[in-house]
């Protein structure tokens, strides 16, 4: 029964209409949660004790963080997906999280450096956290351009996905070996149950925003899923149907 | 036609890349030319003053290996992948993952170990101090190995493509950041008079871990590359 209806969703032309009807819903969820955050982040929430006003970048920089990691996991996760069982969809969902990832990776690297010059004096440091997340960027960037060299886009995507799984096993070793190396970021404090912990007034919109993001990856991925399906099916019956209007 | 028994195939095989190698000696000496080059480029970039020079010596021997690594990689599949050498390995009976091993130690010994070799040279062109010279070494001889395992991914990943210097230094190099990291700092904390086991034994980690992980992704990338 479930493995008939995932038979179904990974089948092109099924999801690309299911998916086209879906987005608007999500879009707007996307929306509400994103307003409601900024607005419990930016005007309900006091303002820090040590920070001021300034702490109010984490929720833009802390969600984008978040993101930037998970997507990267997301991706692999269906790179392993595509390259095991050579789901068309897999592949497809592959290569369309890269740059959404890539982008919050560098939103999270801006917004940290923005964040930086008033608290740290500076825009940059080699602290660990930002090494590691610049190196993320590469990372992405580097699989965006392997998919971008390779002609056949269904060996491109076995390329990336190989690729991926590779930075997988390498992200914790990069991780821990540039903290080892140098460490000034702030320990994490997004916690309830350690000391020191978040208020709520201040951890709720976080939360929101961090939803919001995740929603927001959703939507655009699936956009790009689509279109992406659209270029590489074009030669199949369905696109033609679609695109005639029969 | 009489089947090879694996440990003479992978005999057959480094013996094969071995004498290649030494048949095409000007194409050796090149990673040295260039870790040697790059080594003397940094004196001249930011001046002479022994005690600066002194500091930063782990670190410039070390990016220069890096780069010499990644420079030399290309040749270890490309000329195999033009003249239809690596198709037939991956059709033959024997793990891919093995003759992969095989070839990256011949790869390790044409380019890696030379660099062990001038390195002592370069410690002393640059001051460090002579009882450092022994960490440095070790730390090359742990760590170059993992810049050839991890850099025969980007290589297998990228054999098919026409142009791919640009494409394996941005696939390859993040992938070394922990090498260089842990093997900079233990030349830099054994000048310091501290142990540098702790160090070492994490580079011997990343060796051990490569050793067993690289081969089966580069496997998967070559059937990929050849598809």
């Amino acid at each position: 029964m479930i493995m008939k209806f995932l038979h179904k969703l990974a089948s092109p032309p099924h999801f690309y209409r299911l998916v086209g009807r879906l987005i608007p819903w999500l879009g707007g969820l996307c929306l509400l949660l994103l307003l409601a955050g900024l607005y419990g982040g930016l005007v309900l929430a006091p303002a820090d004790y040590q920070q001021g006003e300034g702490f109010r970048i984490i929720y833009v920089h802390v969600p984008s963080a978040w993101m930037s990691l998970f997507i990267y996991m997301v991706m692999a996760g269906a790179g392993a997906i595509g390259l095991i069982w050579r789901i068309k969809l897999a592949e497809v969902m592959t290569i369309s999280s890269a740059p959404i990832g890539a982008a919050f990776t560098f939103l999270a690297l801006v917004t940290g450096s923005l964040w930086g010059k008033p608290m740290w004096g500076t825009y940059w440091v080699w602290d660990a956290r930002l090494t590691s997340e610049l190196i993320l960027l590469f990372l992405y960037l580097g699989i965006m351009a392997l998919y971008g060299a390779i002609e056949d886009k269904r060996t491109a995507s076995r390329a990336i996905a190989i690729l991926a799984l590779v930075g997988v096993v390498n992200i914790p070793i990069i991780h821990y070996s540039v903290e080892w190396w140098n460490t000034l970021h702030q320990g994490p404090t997004v916690t309830k149950f350690d000391k020191p912990s978040i208020h709520l007034s201040m951890l709720i919109p976080l939360l929101l925003m961090a939803v919001g993001f995740k929603l927001y990856y959703v939507v655009t991925l699936l956009m790009r899923a689509r279109n992406e399906l659209l270029v590489r099916e074009r030669n199949s019956r369905w696109v033609a149907e679609m695109v005639t209007g029969k | 036609m009489n089947e090879l028994s694996l440990t003479r195939a992978l005999y057959a095989l480094l013996k094969r890349d071995l004498l290649l190698a030494v048949r095409r000696r000007s194409e050796l000496a090149n990673p040295i030319l260039f870790f040697v080059l790059i080594t003397t480029l940094f004196p001249l970039g930011i001046g002479a003053d022994a005690k600066l020079l002194q500091s930063i010596a782990p670190g410039i021997i070390w990016v220069a290996a890096l780069l010499a690594a990644l420079l030399s990689l290309d040749h270890l599949f490309r000329s195999d992948f033009e003249d239809g050498t690596l198709e037939q390995l991956l059709l033959s009976a024997h793990p891919v993952s093995l003759l992969v091993i095989t070839k990256v130690l011949a790869h390790w010994l044409i380019t890696g170990l030379p660099l062990l070799i001038v390195s002592p040279l370069l410690a002393l062109l640059l001051g460090l101090p002579a009882d450092m010279v022994g960490v440095l070494m070790l730390s090359l001889l742990l760590g170059t190995p993992v810049l050839s395992l991890i850099g025969a991914i980007g290589v297998a990943l990228t054999v098919g493509l026409r142009r791919s210097g640009v494409i394996l230094s941005l696939l390859v190099l993040p992938l070394y950041v922990p090498v260089l990291i842990f093997a900079s700092n233990a030349v830099d904390t054994a000048m310091s008079g501290m142990p540098v086991t702790g160090q070492l034994a994490m580079l011997a980690a990343l060796l051990v871990l490569s050793l067993t992980l690289a081969p089966l992704a580069t496997a998967a990338a070559l059937r990929m590359s050849l598809s």
